[in-house]
């Protein structure tokens, strides 16, 4: 659609051109002060509607198992942020309040959003609150008019708030359907990726700092954050960086769901995950500018200190340990990250502390049971094993035994050395400036020096 | 079967046909429409299947064809799952809880 940038200036009230700065490089941080708020104003904003500050609880008897399974009998202590208790049941209200909020400032009549995800409940949420009409476009069915448990639930939450809910089928032309829209009722782009969302999701890190420090007077060692877009890792690292938890590991983590295709139409149904996943996690990461703004302002490369992958077998297992242990009954895909803490925790010693920083609500659809009910009815094979015999899209292995839960390392290194190629073949660069180099340098989170190796591989 | 007018209805519409679909689709993909779900009002009585008009909760007009009357959610909490109920006494066991 040529018309494509123009809709978006206009639906998002910002001229991205003002932060290039030619080649490959442009100012994200200029682009994330001049667009973005305040930490203040994000907390005054999220306060007025009840987003925020949400309790942190430690999970004594996780943590107590993750020490019987250790081989040096030693883990580290497991907290969970309780994010299911924003009003729409996610950290996505975070980012919810903060678009939506800016919609009305600008004088928008409505928001427009494109998501399956706990996203649309929240935007629907925070447009009932703050008064504004709210469309969600959403990716639903496979061509027999099936879909995931997980996204019924999403539609019937957004509906149930008041949205309008518009349902495709499976492909990534849903975007050009989005735009339409954008054109036709003239409503802000409530993106996930601009910069307002994304400093919507500053707060959940500065909280944790706070928090931290107020009830243990120190920082956590790591944090652990699922990734999709790369909007949760980016918020919440730099929340913590803001508020003086620089040394906090970062860790992504994600569902590995490698091999099956995402825009399939077979494939489509064959996963128990809608989000949190690799399908997400991997390209954006490695491309954050696939997204649908110019400049995306989620780009984990920048933060991340490791990426983990875990298996859908073993984040159902959790969800039902995370129940029957710690009375806590959340929704699966929240429970990505304390998969990897359990895993995590055994590689650390008693008096650390893991952070997984979130939680999601549950209910009828979005929740282990039907997802399994569903897997089942597609044709997937649902079995106790080794987890790592789990082929997505054909099996879902349940852990025979805890201590089969473990660490997979997604190697930093190659994520990075994709987004550099990618940016090099996406920019059709023929000579990488300093300026380039550094930026890219700082994209990735490494030294020129590895960047200068990485272009010069690829000249090779 | 028809519905009346005022009722709570979804409709259908053809986005894309299979050979206008982006050359990035998957083949299974390409075989198929992209379709497109949307909920509102029936402006005039009509059949299931014909074509006719909504006006949806955000007050837009949109055409296509009638699909349901009244859609439920029919989403649940599925069937037992007899791995759960072993997980839940597995950790139980392991902690001597």
């Amino acid at each position: 659609m040529s018309r494509k940038n123009e809709i978006m200036k206009k639906s998002i009230g910002i001229d991205y051109s003002a932060y290039e700065t030619g080649g490959i490089a442009f100012d994200y941080e200029k682009m994330m002060s001049e667009t973005g708020y305040a930490l203040e104003e994000i907390n005054e904003i999220q306060s007025s509607v009840s987003v925020g500050n949400t309790p942190v609880i430690e999970l004594r008897n996780i943590t107590a198992l993750a020490r019987k399974m250790s081989k040096t009998e030693q883990a580290a202590r497991i907290f969970i942020k309780d994010e299911a208790c924003n009003p729409s049941g996610s950290f996505k209200a975070r980012r919810a309040a903060c678009a939506v909020y800016h919609a009305k400032k600008l004088g928008y009549k409505g928001v427009l959003t494109a998501t399956s995800g706990n996203y649309g409940a929240a935007v629907a949420s925070q447009a009932a609150m703050q008064g504004l009409k709210c469309i969600v476009v959403q990716e639903t069915y496979d061509s027999r008019k099936v879909g995931q448990p997980e996204i019924l639930e999403k539609q019937r939450a957004c509906e149930a708030m008041g949205a309008e809910v518009i349902q495709l089928s499976v492909g990534p032309e849903l975007f050009y359907a989005f735009l339409t829209l954008l054109e036709e009722t003239g409503y802000f782009n409530a993106s996930l990726y601009t910069p307002f969302g994304i400093a919507g999701v500053e707060t959940l890190g500065a909280e944790i700092a706070s928090q931290f420090m107020a009830k243990h007077g120190r920082y956590p060692d790591a944090v652990l954050v699922t990734h999709a877009g790369g909007g949760n890792v980016t918020g919440t690292a730099r929340g913590l960086i803001k508020a003086g938890a620089k040394d906090a590991c970062v860790i992504g983590v994600s569902v590995d769901l490698s091999g099956l295709h995402m825009a399939s139409d077979q494939a489509f149904n064959r996963k128990s995950f809608t989000t949190g996943h690799t399908g997400f996690g991997i390209p954006f990461a490695t491309w954050p500018d696939r997204s649908d703004v110019p400049r995306n302002a989620a780009r984990s490369l920048r933060y991340l200190d490791r990426y983990l992958l875990v298996k859908q077998g073993e984040v159902f297992y959790m969800t039902e340990a995370l129940a029957a242990l710690e009375g806590l009954e959340r929704g699966p895909a929240g429970n990505t990250s304390l998969t990897a803490a359990f895993a995590l925790a055994q590689e650390m010693k008693d008096g650390q502390i893991i952070v997984v920083q979130e939680t999601e609500y549950t209910g009828a659809g979005k929740h282990h049971m039907p997802q399994l009910t569903f897997a089942r009815e597609n044709g997937i094979e649902v079995k106790f094993g080794e987890p790592d015999a789990e082929v997505p899209g054909a099996s879902i292995v349940l852990p025979s035994c805890p201590s089969m839960i473990k660490l997979r390392d997604f190697d930093l290194n190659k994520a990075r050395k994709s987004y550099i190629k990618n940016c090099l073949a996406n920019y059709n660069v023929k000579e990488v400036s300093d300026a380039d180099v550094k930026f890219l340098a700082e994209e990735i989170k490494a030294d020129t020096e590895f960047v200068k190796k990485v272009i010069k591989e690829l000249e090779a | 079967m028809s519905a009346k007018k005022g009722q709570w209805v979804q409709i259908h519409s053809i986005v894309l046909k299979p050979e206008e679909r982006a050359p990035q689709v998957p083949e299974d993909t390409r075989k198929t429409p992209l379709v497109m779900w949307v909920k509102g009002y029936l402006n005039a009585d009509a059949e299931i299947g014909a074509e006719c008009e909504i006006t949806t909760v955000t007050g837009r007009t949109v055409r296509g064809l009638l699909d349901e009357v009244e859609p439920a959610y029919a989403h649940s909490f599925g069937s037992y799952i007899p791995e759960l109920s072993e997980v839940r006494q597995q950790v139980k066991k392991l902690l001597g809880v």
